[in-house]
């Protein structure tokens, strides 16, 4: 498995000798600089849960300082540095490693007909820097924690908790450059390693998804590095790019920053949108509803999105035209997600629709998103932003965004490819369990949120007026329940990996061409490659779905 | 079902989600009491996209529920679906709705922002000339030095053009009461320059055009009063303004909404919109108060410590004791 080589005819490679032989790596291997990109791909998922699951106890902890207005239960510079590690770990080493590390990795070359990632080395590398990231966040808390937010703006961050505070820089800048180099591998792959037989037209629209967020990543993720490391130099070496004394600029930091974060957030539900377009039509047996209007509208919304971050300035002293501009451009990002929810619900239409663990999460997802897509665009007209801006309506709709729409992107995507992944079936009461006890406890975590902020509850507060308890133990509660939930699922994923019931190469019937392997698959995926002879989504035809297991393998 | 014709249902449906609505975009009491001139334009926008959001999400969310029930798979039934892949028209429809929405909602949103005076910060400056500032003079200064409005004025010409500024009506006007407001970690001081008041409270009269210019000592904070509907940050090295009529005597939060350090929960205070006899009986009473009134303001608080700063009102600056106990401990 050298790097590969770009022309077509690397994909026109002899087959292996034998008989296609199932990956026996061990435990430890996942422990190694592997380059096979299936390796990479759960390595990527396993850590990423990992941090899932600590950002998750710092959510519920400071739930805990909430269910009460006072300071009581930690102190509030240990509040704020959990604040920060929680929203810094949550985005940067779960939902991005997960949706694009993860499932970018283990899909995208078995999805396109090829035996690897264009750069296998490149790939370990980007994944081996999550570690060290992760390391620097928890590490930080030593030092007493960044205190300044995700969002880390100056000059508070170049005042408070200047050590941890730059272990905070560098780790974002390290899970930066993982994303950068992610990014020109998927780029590179998807372009030059389809199987011939692969027209653009019968990339599956998860490839098409990849492809909208590594455009975004390129162009955004440098800008967020360069503002980084000029505020890495303001605290340390006592350079005055945003210090105002000094003749810097405050907001100077914020339009580099959001130029970067705001696209993020489109690099976090990009995948997920490719994921629900993967799982919607297998279980609803039909085709997807608009495979071009989806694969284009996340072209648009990848563009479109580099022109929006001020709306997260209106506030921070703008000029009035960038207002205009940017409540518009805003808004307009509304249209193509409207026409991705519209396509979903069509496809579902008409359907036989089979209530597996997967479906229930990507339905779920379609009505948390609706909800949080409507009160975001209120969010983008910048008359009510300057009302709720910065309060806990902000939070409660980006908590429908993300939690509503990444997580339970992430959990349709683990329960509809764990059987490819691992050889087994995952466990449908427990997955129905862990849907249930999900969805009602986002909804009470961060609904009433919304109503928080309208009253006039601030945000990042770890005290708050008492007019606000009742709403505010809710959703503790909520969080609790939230806590609770992933117990199912983390009983199910380790118990069926080992014990659960062989799920042979195509459990769900489906037609793309990971599901032409055998499950797992074996290292460089097929002994022959796959001919593309039907589109991904053609169901109701009488296509036979392929059942690579059998010895009929080589001919899938 | 089958006797009724599906155009019919579509047509009640639609009825009874209209409805729907239009009754919750008047009822939902999401907001709190309003209690600016802005806080009205704010609240009925607020309104038409309650209206309408409530429609869509009555819309998608009955069509998933719908699909999911209608849609099921049956028992023993392992056929696949009817193999539809698209339909342009229809995708044609859904995508001019919702662009036909944006643009509307983005345009009332300029023109209500118009109103707000969020695209006029700091104009006022270019047309205050005239009797206005003469006349607001006798009206309000009555009893303090005149030299100090004159400071403010001038300091005026320098002050950014960020935040919100007048609305079209009250462009040109020179604002009845002018304020200067400073947050610093974790409070709030406010300074009137017409009569060299400082206070920890803000106090405003009714149904009169006052011009805050915010400013910050160390970090960025954010001024809020939620019943205004309005927000401006307190940005260093920046000056930004809001300016706003409240419209209703009573005691409103001022809330600190950017993250400002370990305290920022605790940076809260109050306005008190007074009526205008109240406001001028609080301020004559201030001024009889102040013993060293004149050197306070002489002073120029931007080269103090907050130490300094406060020492001289700290009886009657009004901080959460949170924030108090922390700045008495740091300094
Ligand atoms: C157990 C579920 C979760 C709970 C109870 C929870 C709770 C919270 C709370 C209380 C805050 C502080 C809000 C504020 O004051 O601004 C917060 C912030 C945040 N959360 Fe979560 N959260 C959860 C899951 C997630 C997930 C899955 C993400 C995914 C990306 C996420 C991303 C963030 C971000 C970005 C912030 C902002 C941090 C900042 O302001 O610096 N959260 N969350
Ligand atoms: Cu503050
Ligand atoms: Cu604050």
């Amino acid at each position: 498995m050298a790097q590969a080589n770009l022309s077509p005819e690397a994909t026109k490679t002899p087959p292996i000798e034998g008989h296609p032989h199932l990956p026996d790596w061990k435990w430890y291997d996942y422990f190694t600089f592997n380059i096979d990109h299936k390796v990479i791909g759960i390595q990527y998922l396993v850590l990423a849960f990992i941090f899932y699951l600590i950002a998750g106890l710092m959510a519920v902890a400071m739930r805990t300082e909430l269910a009460t207005p006072d300071s009581d239960f930690m102190d509030p510079s240990l509040y704020n540095a959990l604040l920060t590690n929680h929203g810094t770990i949550m985005i940067f080493l779960w939902i991005v490693p997960a949706a694009i590390g993860g499932f970018g990795n283990y899909l995208v070359p078995l999805m396109i007909g090829a035996r690897d990632m264009a750069f296998p080395k490149l790939n370990a590398l980007a994944f081996w820097l999550n570690p060290p990231a992760g390391a620097l966040l928890l590490g930080s808390f030593l030092f007493g924690g960044a205190q300044a937010g995700w969002t880390s703006y100056p000059p508070l961050s170049v005042i408070t908790a200047n050590t941890a505070q730059s272990m905070w820089i560098l780790a974002v800048v390290l899970v930066g450059t993982s994303s950068i180099m992610g990014s020109v591998n998927f780029l590179v792959t998807i372009w030059k390693m389809r199987v011939p037989s692969m027209k653009w037209d019968q990339l599956p629209l998860f490839c098409w998804a990849m492809v909208a967020t590594s455009f975004l990543a390129l162009f955004s993720t440098p800008v967020l590095a360069a503002g980084l490391i000029l505020l890495l130099f303001d605290i340390n070496f006592g350079t005055g790019f945003f210090q105002p004394d000094a003749g810097g600029n405050v907001v100077v930091y914020q339009h580099l920053f959001w130029f970067y974060s705001h696209p993020a957030v489109y690099l976090m539900i990009l995948p997920i949108f490719g994921i629900m377009s993967e799982v919607i039509p297998v279980h609803a047996r039909k085709p997807i509803f608009g495979y071009k209007a989806i694969a284009y509208s996340s072209l648009t919304i990848s563009i479109v999105g580099l022109f929006v971050w001020v709306h997260h300035m209106f506030t921070s002293g703008t000029p009035p035209w960038m207002r205009i501009f940017f409540t518009i451009s805003t808004l307009i990002v509304a249209v193509p997600t409207g026409i991705k929810i519209f396509s979903w619900v069509a496809t579902l239409w008409g359907g036989k629709i089979r209530f597996t663990s997967a479906m229930l999460f990507a339905v779920g997802l379609l009505s948390m998103f609706v909800f949080g897509g409507l009160s975001g665009v209120t969010l983008g007209t910048a008359p009510f932003d300057i009302h709720v801006h910065d309060t806990y309506y902000v939070v409660g709709h980006f908590h429908y965004v993300l939690f509503g729409g990444s997580v339970f992107g992430i959990y349709a995507g683990i329960y509809h490819w764990f059987p490819k992944m691992t050889g087994r079936m995952l466990n449908e009461t427990l997955g129905r369990l862990h849907f249930v006890l999900t969805f009602i406890g986002t909804n009470l975590t961060f609904a009433p949120m919304h109503e928080l902020g309208m009253q006039g509850m601030p945000r990042r507060v770890a005290m708050y007026d008492p007019q606000f308890v009742g709403l505010n133990q809710l959703a503790t509660i909520g969080a609790f329940t939230l806590g609770i939930s992933v117990l199912p699922m983390l009983i199910n994923v380790i118990w069926s990996w080992s014990r659960g019931p062989k799920a042979g190469g195509n459990p769900w019937n489906a037609l793309t061409l990971e599901w032409t392997t055998p499950s797992p698959p074996p290292v460089e995926n097929w002994t022959i490659l796959p001919a593309v002879t039907h589109g991904p989504y053609e169901y109701g035809v009488g296509i036979q779905p392929p059942q690579p297991d059998q010895p009929a393998l080589d001919e899938a | 079902m089958k006797q009724i014709p599906a155009s019919l249902l579509t047509l009640v449906i639609g009825v009874v989600v209209t409805l729907i609505s239009l009754w919750v975009g008047q009822n939902h009491g999401w907001l709190p009491e309003q209690a600016s001139e802005q806080a009205v334009l704010v609240d009925d926008f607020f309104n038409v996209m309650v209206v309408i959001a409530t429609a869509l999400f009555l819309v998608v969310q009955g069509a998933i529920l719908f699909a999911l029930f209608q849609f099921r798979q049956r028992q023993g039934d392992t056929t696949d679906g009817e193999p539809i892949e698209g339909n342009l028209p229809l995708e044609a429809f859904w995508t001019a709705i919702p662009a036909v929405i944006v643009i509307g909602l983005g345009t009332y949103s300029v023109y209500v922002f118009q109103e707000m005076g969020g695209f006029n910060p700091g104009l006022q400056e270019a047309n205050s000339q005239g009797t206005m500032v003469a006349q607001v003079m006798d009206e309000q200064v009555s009893d303090v030095g005149a030299p100090l409005v004159d400071h403010g004025a001038a300091d005026k010409q320098v002050a950014g053009n960020y935040g919100f500024g007048a609305s079209p009506m009250k462009e040109g006007n020179t604002p009845d009461l002018t304020v200067e407001v400073k947050g610093l970690q974790y409070a709030w001081i406010f300074t009137y320059p017409d009569s060299g008041i400082v206070d920890g409270e803000l106090h405003v009269p009714a149904n009169q055009d006052v011009l805050l210019n915010i400013s910050s000592q160390d970090v960025i904070h954010s001024f809020w009063v939620p019943q205004f509907r309005l927000k401006q940050d307190a940005i260093p090295g920046e000056e930004t303004e809001l300016r706003f009529v409240a419209t209703k005597p009573g005691t409103y939060s001022v809330v600190c909404a950017e993250l400002c350090g370990a305290y920022h929960g605790g940076m809260r205070t109050q306005v008190i919109v007074h009526t205008p006899e109240d406001f001028e009986q609080w301020r004559e009473s201030r001024v009889a108060q102040a013993p060293h009134q004149d050197e306070t303001v002489a002073a120029n608080p931007a080269e103090m410590t907050a130490t300094d700063y406060l020492a001289p009102v700290s009886q009657a600056l009004n901080i959460h004791t949170h924030s108090l106990a922390h700045l008495t401990s740091e300094q």
